[in-house]
């Protein structure tokens, strides 16, 4: 199985780089971009095979390392 | 006094920590990041700026995930001193001895240049040698250097009197170089033994090198 780790900065968290990324598109005159978040993805291959079980191991890895959750929210994608 | 400086693969001001301690007399030796324990007779424990880990997935994660952070929140829990310096501030916050977290400055910037300090609260050791609002001029040198914290941890933060220092101009004005939340440069924890800044105090020890403001600040935690 794959698990596909989203991990983004918190609405309400000033995000620079989204920031930076979004004035850069204005100035190539891509108008229509309301906002931009700039966040990180983490693939990992498991050798779990039960979802659930899965699922709550990758959470743990997020709480744990993966993700600052005083900043940051992460959303786990699993993949067979 | 015996002061243990933190080594992790990519710490970088772990000598100069070394030599600011030794001139102001203390015995200090360098604690190796694989170590599961500490002596029990160290009195303060400073984790070394730098760039541990590459500053790989965040800045100070991984190393605060390393054997020797146990035996340092032990030390800490035990009622001894711990600071933590630029690199080691974001350790602290990771392992969550300190509250908040620390972001890429604003301007997305690496910045490196002497800045003013206005002293906020001196009711703990580290800063207890200065009076409240003196102004000190130290080094700052970080990329990930923008301190946030929500409003109910900066409550808590004025309400214990845990925020240690502003960025402030010459003249005490507040002057944010980061983004920081509030202009905030270092926070103590709520039981005043665990402190984290960004700036450099230990490159402030020799006027010929443009500040020796650094000295009054470790010399309060001797």
């Amino acid at each position: 199985m794959t698990a596909i780790i989203n991990i983004s900065l918190k609405n309400g968290v000033l995000d620079s780089q989204g920031k930076a990324v979004h004035h850069a598109l204005d100035s190539l005159h891509f108008e229509n971009v309301e906002d931009v978040r700039v966040g990180r993805q983490i693939v990992m291959k498991l050798s779990q095979t039960d979802e659930t079980k899965a699922l709550e191991e990758v959470t743990q890895m997020c709480e744990d390392l993966l993700a600052n959750t005083v900043i940051e929210d992460y959303e786990i994608e699993l993949v067979k | 006094m015996k002061v243990g400086i933190v080594q992790f693969p990519g710490t970088n001001c772990e000598y100069d920590t070394q030599y600011a301690f030794e001139k102001l007399g203390a015995q200090t030796s360098i604690l190796w990041h694989e170590d599961t324990a500490v002596a029990a007779d160290l009195d303060l424990i400073v984790i070394a700026g730098g760039f541990s880990y590459g500053d790989y997935l965040r800045s100070g994660a991984i190393a605060s995930k390393s054997p020797i952070m146990k035996a340092v929140k032990a030390h800490a829990e035990a009622g001894k001193k711990v600071l933590g310096i630029c690199n080691g501030f974001q350790v602290l916050t990771e392992t969550h001895m300190l509250p908040g977290a620390l972001k890429r400055n604003e301007h997305l910037h690496f910045i490196s240049k002497h800045h003013n300090l206005k002293v906020a609260s001196n009711a703990n050791d580290f800063l207890e040698k200065f009076d409240n609002s003196d102004v000190v001029n130290i080094p700052i040198a970080h990329h990930d250097g923008n301190f946030f914290i929500d409003a109910d941890g900066l409550k808590e933060l004025y309400d214990n009197d845990q925020v240690l220092l502003h960025y402030c101009d010459a003249q005490g004005n507040i002057s944010n170089p980061n983004g920081s939340v509030d202009s905030i440069a270092g926070i103590c924890n709520k039981e005043k033994n665990v402190f984290g800044l960004m700036p450099h105090p230990e490159r402030a020890m020799e006027e010929v090198l443009g500040s020796a403001d650094g000295i009054k600040m470790l010399e309060g935690l001797m």
